[in-house]
């Protein structure tokens, strides 16, 4: 082999770099982040159930809030017409957050694990946080 | 033929993954098993390559340049594109690697109204460095799915790339700009005669499989929605060497992790190599020092010479005999 030092430094850096998430993760992963759902408002409900069905939640809330934003914001329509024909008032802060009123243990457990950086917090407050 | 032949191929190994990742008993092995083994034939294979190229003398500087070299000093010459020193030899690979020099200087040739010429044609270039560094972001945005806790770099280049916040989850700038940058390759292959005339299936093969990659990402991100959370814990996994899977992830993720998964073991059998190639390029990584260096062959041996006085001495007594001249007696 020529230039052997210059090769091997090479490869080196060439391994170094595509192996990063090895060993920067060190052999232990993070855990899943569970969050948390006893809130007073959920305890209280009968039926411990979302707007629409959990798995649809976990994965699209995020569209779904965007449409209802819209939908409140610039069609006026403030009515949420769900998959069960439930009418359910369209307010971020008074709706879903009332149930959902453990913003850090809820909201930021799965966004923070994910590294995903909403934009909700943009315009409105947690309405249950105890400082300002 | 070589498109409908690689087209076949992408498209066959989407309907294995896309049933595979739907029985939940195969997906450890389309998940996990396939990863790992793609990425080990990756590091290896390139690996290998590179030594394997490292083993090939280049006795002779090979000066294809495109400036005049080192003279006199009167004549100027040009320090980049035709370096004598190693500082020159660094800056023209720097242009090369991160600035494509090489497809910049692109030109095309055409007759007009019965004279030839040569203009600048920068097409090729622009597609090619918008791919390149939308897929160096792209990789690098991907960190964030299998490290925890997640680089500030990586948050930083996620908020940069969607800083348009168009729709939810906002489109990546990157995204647009690979999958707008792959296909006009593609189309470059298909619709100019003379570069599909060229074109092999090992030329069209990874265009396909880059697209189909890019396009799963997308689907995964704006319509065929998976759990993020379940799929930062199958890559965190894998980091990790603890790998596990969790239920209810998308078939769709699995077409594109095995879409990925083929990317990294194709990789060092292909035309790609040239991630590692353009390191090791002797036209590149060489200062053109022909005529101020004795450059010798490395594997010269000096030959056998037989002299005629040897030859003189072997047969001294055979040629006196034979009346033949002697030059020494």
């Amino acid at each position: 082999m020529y230039d052997t030092g210059k090769v091997i430094t090479g490869l080196v850096i060439f391994v170094g770099i595509f192996t990063f998430a090895f060993w920067y993760t060190a052999g232990t992963a993070a855990p899943r982040p569970e969050p948390k759902l006893d809130t007073p408002e959920i305890q209280k409900m009968a039926k411990k159930q979302c707007v629409e069905d959990t798995q649809f939640m976990i994965t699209t809330h995020m569209q779904l809030l965007n449409k209802l934003r819209d939908q409140a914001l610039r069609d006026g329509n403030r009515w949420y017409v769900n998959s069960k024909g439930e009418k359910v008032w369209i307010s971020l802060q008074n709706t879903c957050l009332k149930c959902h009123s453990n913003k850090k243990d809820f909201c930021d457990k799965c966004h923070n694990y994910a590294g995903v950086d909403p934009y909700c917090w943009d315009c409105h407050i947690d309405p249950n946080r105890s400082e300002l | 033929m070589g498109i409908i032949v690689s087209l076949g191929a992408v498209l066959a190994i989407m309907v294995v993954a896309w049933i595979g990742g739907s029985i939940s008993g195969l997906q450890p092995i389309f998940g996990v098993l396939v990863p790992y083994a793609a990425f080990a034939v990756f590091l290896v294979g390139f690996c290998r390559k590179v030594v394997d190229w490292a083993k090939s003398p280049v006795p002779f500087r090979i000066p294809t340049t495109a400036g005049q070299e080192v003279s006199l000093p009167w004549i100027k010459s040009a320090k980049l594109d035709n370096p004598s020193t190693t500082a020159g030899v660094i800056g023209r690979m720097f242009l090369e690697v991160f600035c494509f020099r090489s497809l910049f200087r692109n030109t095309r040739a055409d007759l007009r109204s019965g004279y030839l010429y040569y203009s600048p044609s920068k097409w090729l270039w622009l597609f090619a460095i918008g791919f390149h560094y939308a897929f160096l972001i792209i990789a690098l945005r991907h960190l964030r799915l299998f490290v925890h806790p997640i680089p500030g770099f990586v948050e930083t280049l996620d908020a940069v790339d969607g800083m348009f916040q168009i729709g939810i989850p906002p489109i990546y700038l990157t995204d647009l700009l690979f999958v707008g940058a792959v296909t006009a390759l593609l189309c470059r292959r298909l619709f100019l005669s003379k570069v599909r005339f060229i074109s092999l299936p090992a030329d069209y093969f990874p265009l396909f499989l880059l697209l189909g990659i890019g396009i799963t990402g997308l689907l995964m991100r704006f319509v065929f929605r998976v759990d993020i959370v379940s799929v930062k814990q199958l890559a965190n996994g894998l980091a990790s060497l603890h790998p596990t899977v969790p239920d209810n992830i998308g078939s769709i993720f699995f077409v594109h992790v095995a879409l990925v998964s083929t990317l990294f073991a194709y990789f060092p059998f292909s035309k790609l190599m040239h991630m590692g190639g353009v390191f090791m390029s002797p036209t590149r990584n060489l200062a053109n020092t022909n005529r101020m260096e004795r450059h010798e062959n490395p594997w010269w041996t000096p030959p056998k010479f037989h002299t005629y006085a040897e030859y003189e001495d072997m047969y001294r007594d055979l040629m006196k005999e034979a009346g033949l001249p002697l030059e020494r007696e």
